[in-house]
């Protein structure tokens, strides 16, 4: 079992890179290691309880046909599946970003830090990848 | 030998610093072990037929080159048609990688 730390920078809704992010984790959990994820700027907001499925009228589709995922959504699903295999998946904001944008309200499970803590995460990893914005 | 993972989710065709990324791979290549993962918009060079000098430049040599699998299936891309020198990877892949201790670059 390895220790992996990954760094997320976008926000929700915005880059393809955020679906790759959860993958990564998705895999690393799935394969039996800790995982630390520390969201920085935007990526704050991926656990941000507030967000709300929708309706897509363009499409004539209810809310429930819809079916759109939230990113929040995702974060307590690898939360809840590092909890099955048992493995550690450390979900950690950066504390001023969060305040910068509101987003204090986050699903259970997320953390807040600083970027200290993504130091000493990086330091007590095996292997770090930072996946920054453009 | 140090290990490299290099991650590429952009297209040549969209940032200029592909071409430098491509680059960087070539040169670790000499140095280490270097696998390049394309990822994302990345797997559109690595059609048979795509115009691109810089990673036609890797092929072939001491870099490993992959392309995620999951992101070729979102483009529509066959994995069986990959340039010579592409191969189909998962994202577990990266994974491996990085729990080995290998240092990662995403571009």
């Amino acid at each position: 079992m390895a220790t992996i730390t990954i760094g997320i920078m976008d926000p929700p809704y915005e880059s393809a890179n955020t679906p790759t992010a959860f993958r990564l984790v998705e895999a690393a959990i799935r394969k039996g290691h800790n995982v630390n994820v520390f969201c920085y700027e935007g990526a704050t907001a991926l656990g941000f309880a507030g967000q709300k499925p929708h309706a897509n009228a363009v499409h004539g589709l209810s809310l429930e046909e819809e079916d759109h995922p939230n990113p929040k959504e995702w974060v307590k699903s690898l939360l809840t599946f590092a909890g099955e295999k048992k493995v550690k998946l450390v979900w950690c904001n950066c504390g001023m970003c969060v305040d910068e944008r509101g987003v204090e309200n986050q699903v259970e499970g997320v953390c807040r830090g600083s970027p200290v803590d993504a130091w000493k995460y990086s330091e007590a990893s095996d292997g770090v990848l930072l996946i920054g914005t453009e | 030998m140090s290990r490299y993972i290099l991650i590429q989710s952009k297209s040549p065709w969209e940032s200029g610093d592909v071409g430098h990324f491509y680059a960087l791979a070539r040169e670790l290549g000499d140095r280490g072990e270097v696998t390049f993962f394309l990822v994302q918009n990345g797997v559109m060079a690595a059609r048979t037929g795509a115009s691109d000098a810089g990673l036609d430049g890797i092929l072939g040599g001491k870099v490993r080159v992959l392309a995620d699998d999951f992101s070729l299936r979102e483009r529509g891309i066959d994995a069986g048609s990959l340039k010579k020198g592409v191969g189909s990877g998962a994202i577990d892949e990266v994974v491996d990688l990085l729990a080995g201790g290998a240092k990662a670059l995403w571009h």
